[in-house]
């Protein structure tokens, strides 16, 4: 199919580039200018419309294998696809876990025959991420896998850390780590402070996250390894990465919009679609986590969608599952939380959401760029809405974000110079 | 008299109003539970079913006690020997006991928001017997009752908690129920038992036991739950004692005629000593007197309630 999109407004991460026409062959962009004239299958009207880079995310749940009562590779990739993520990158915490080529390889074929935007699993730092024995990074690495994590499940000995690190930077593996000290943790389900006080809910300190952020930061500095943060969620957080960076560790860093949008009084109630971890934090940290995207002290917006079924959620507060769905929500959020109020500009957004994680995950995608796989978004920004649970594509709706009024709606997904969503 | 809600599910949500139509209905109630015959028919025909998920001894018998004083069917759910065992989730368990035909569930659970859940998905009201480290809230009514009673009001008294306040539903719905009613609320404990934001609460955190009791209307200790306790979170009992026992020493400086109080069961010598617990300030047995009478009010306005 060759498609010509006349006149929008092409954001790449570094300029604006206003009434352009875009000409998809063959999956490619294949010519960016004012007044194509080439022929094409399907002409599109811009009108007013931008064309973003497709958005990657750097950090999700697919949930596949294991537990596709909650989510699979075919409902978590239209999921994203109609949230604007034309590049997924998985979280291994399936069942079995991602550890091995063999999972790696089912998941790459299902999403091949499945899928409708481009997979990308990340395998695991250990063995079942058990936290003792190394995976097998490399026969991962050949399967397909572009980072290693152990995400929810942190590597609490330090030095099975530090042993992950140097082997998978051997195969130019990037390494995530999700910050959190499990013994300061103490089975906590939400934020410690006045709010978990009140609902009488056991406290996970933000120290638990700190602490671990400083020993990430201590250990890619002592071995020269790089090392990424997942979901930053406090204000001594984004000042340990801050400081890293000038000082020339070479760490970077995610957040998720519920980070910059939404506070542990969502908790109340005991409202069991706010329970993530990291949990929600207090006004003073939101305000730091704008102000660590601002500065460029957080590099990467991930989604940390993490799909729970409805009677999962529906228990006591304790008992239920860490996480919401994210892909449909984020851009939105971002949108409307960060540009709107002019904390970032819409080149800075398309950096973060795009270009810096690709960057990250070391895949060609993240730009528009005549020659490059035409992955791209078509979004009407002014359109305002509120958010709808129900219209969700993903099998779950365990977001918070229900009747949240936004801007920002993705009209057209590209994958590769197809489309995969159109409003 | 009537309450505005189906539930009973913590003090937060309770308004001043019905805290005082409650506390007065309770003085009618303690008439009948002091009284020769033990019998009126305010709840003929409903039926109170108790599901307890945590043992109690006092608390269940003294719901089980109010309603049949007032000629309910009182159904006891034991946990180990229901549908629970076999992994039913608590929204079934609601469900099914609503499908019986019960009037009121009174539930007592490990987790902070149990109640809360169950009241959201059942047709029956719901009244909170303490959820997790979150509410008591008909501790804190007859907690009040006990004080209103013996001192004439609440407005203006000067009260100190001390203790496990952690771990204390106890704790959190009396200063919610008493900073509504007006009273000072001063709080003692070590400080690994003390949780983050409690002035937000409105109370006073006091440097010492006797910071805490000074010119005290009102002492109330509480009971070290050593069962919720993953980890101890103080050096030994006989540390304790020592530091944060109540004791004839550092009470003095309340007024001489201050209420002793505990919600029981007592570890005896750890929060109080043996001769303040039998001594002539403790209101101890009072309070479990007064409980039967104040949980004899909630059932009866609860019921009353839907035939207005």
């Amino acid at each position: 199919m060759r498609y010509l999109i006349k006149n929008v407004r092409l954001v790449n991460h570094d300029a604006v580039t206003e009434n352009v026409d875009l000409y998809i062959d063959n999956g490619i962009v294949a010519h960016i200018g004012k007044d194509c004239l080439q022929d094409a299958d399907r002409i599109l009207e811009g009108n007013g419309l931008y064309a973003l880079p497709g958005l990657v995310d750097a950090h999700c749940h697919l949930r596949d294998p294991g537990f596709e009562y909650k989510e699979d590779i075919a409902s978590g990739t239209r999921s994203a696809a109609k949230g604007g993520f034309t590049s997924i990158a998985c979280m291994p915490n399936t069942n079995p876990v991602v550890d091995n080529a063999a999972v790696v390889r089912y998941i790459m074929d299902k999403a091949k025959r499945e899928g409708v935007v481009n997979v990308y699993p990340i395998g695991s730092i250990t063995k079942g991420q058990a936290g003792e024995e190394l995976s097998e990074m490399g026969s991962m690495k050949e399967a397909g896998i572009v980072a290693v994590s152990d995400d929810g499940r942190p590597v609490m000995n330090s030095s099975v850390m530090k042993k992950g690190m140097i082997y998978a930077s051997q195969f130019n593996l990037p390494v995530i780590s999700h910050c959190e000290d499990l013994d300061l943790a103490e089975g906590g389900s939400m934020n410690e402070g006045v709010v978990s006080t009140m609902l009488g809910l056991r406290g996970i300190p933000s120290s638990a996250e700190d602490v671990m952020v400083a020993r990430e930061i201590l250990l890619s500095e002592y071995t020269k390894v790089p090392i990424h943060i997942a979901h930053v969620s406090t204000k001594t957080s984004v000042q340990l990465i801050r400081d890293a960076k000038r000082r020339g560790v070479k760490v970077t860093a995610e957040t998720c919009p519920h980070y910059f949008t939404l506070t542990e009084e969502a908790c109340k109630g005991y409202n069991t679609n706010a329970k993530m971890n990291p949990p929600l934090r207090t006004s003073e940290d939101v305000e730091a986590v704008k102000e660590g995207l601002r500065d460029g002290t957080i590099d990467i917006i991930a989604t940390d969608h993490a799909p729970h079924h409805f009677d999962e959620k529906n228990v006591e507060f304790d008992l239920a599952p860490n996480g919401i769905v994210g892909f449909e929500t984020a851009f939105p959020l971002s949108y409307t939380y960060l540009v709107a109020t002019g904390i970032l500009s819409l080149p800075q957004l398309v950096h973060k959401l795009s270009t810096a994680p690709s960057k990250l995950l070391n895949i060609d995608r993240g730009t528009i760029e005549t020659g490059k796989a035409a992955d791209i978004i078509l979004v009407d920004l002014d359109n305002e809405y509120s958010i709808d649970v129900s219209a969700f594509l993903s099998k779950s709706k365990n977001s918070p974000f229900d009747g949240f009024k936004v801007k920002g709606r993705i009209v057209t997904t590209f994958v590769s110079g197809r489309i995969v969503y159109e409003a | 008299m009537k309450l505005r809600s189906k539930d009973i599910l913590g003090l937060e949500d309770m308004s001043p109003e019905d805290i005082g139509t409650i506390l007065d209905t309770a003085r009618d109630m303690k008439k009948i539970v002091v009284g020769k015959i033990k019998r009126v028919n305010y709840l003929q025909g409903r039926t109170v079913v108790t599901l307890f998920y945590e043992n109690s001894t006092r608390t269940r018998v003294s719901f089980e006690l109010a309603s049949k004083y007032m000629g309910a069917n009182a159904v006891n759910v034991s946990v180990a020997t229901s549908s629970v065992a076999k992994g039913e989730t608590l929204i079934d368990t609601g469900r099914t006991l609503d499908a019986m035909g019960t009037d009121i569930i009174i539930i007592r659970h490990s987790k902070s928001g149990a109640p809360h859940l169950l009241a959201r998905n059942v047709k029956a009201s719901v009244i909170n017997a303490g959820d997790g480290m979150h509410e008591h809230p008909t501790q804190a009514l007859l907690d009040m009752f006990t004080i209103k009673e013996a001192l004439g009001g609440i407005k203006g008294l000067k009260v100190a908690i001390l203790g496990d306040i952690y771990h204390s539903r106890v704790a959190r719905s009396n200063i919610i129920g008493l900073k509504k009613m007006g009273a000072e609320v001063n709080v003692y404990a070590p400080s690994t038992l003390m949780p983050p934001g409690m002035e937000a609460y409105g109370a006073r955190i006091c440097e010492s036991i006797e910071d805490a009791v000074k010119d005290c209307d009102v002492v109330m200790s509480l009971r070290i739950q050593l069962e919720r306790q993953k980890k101890a979170l103080f050096p030994s009992p006989a540390e304790y004692s020592r530091f944060f026992g109540l004791n004839g020493e550092n009470i003095k400086g309340a007024r001489k005629d201050v209420l002793l109080m505990h919600p029981g069961p007592v570890n005896r010598g750890l929060e109080m000593t043996s001769a303040l617990i039998d001594g002539d300030n403790s209101v101890i047995e009072t309070q479990v007197t007064n409980g039967v009478a104040v949980r004899m009010a909630l059932l009866y306005l609860l019921t009353g309630r839907e035939e207005k």
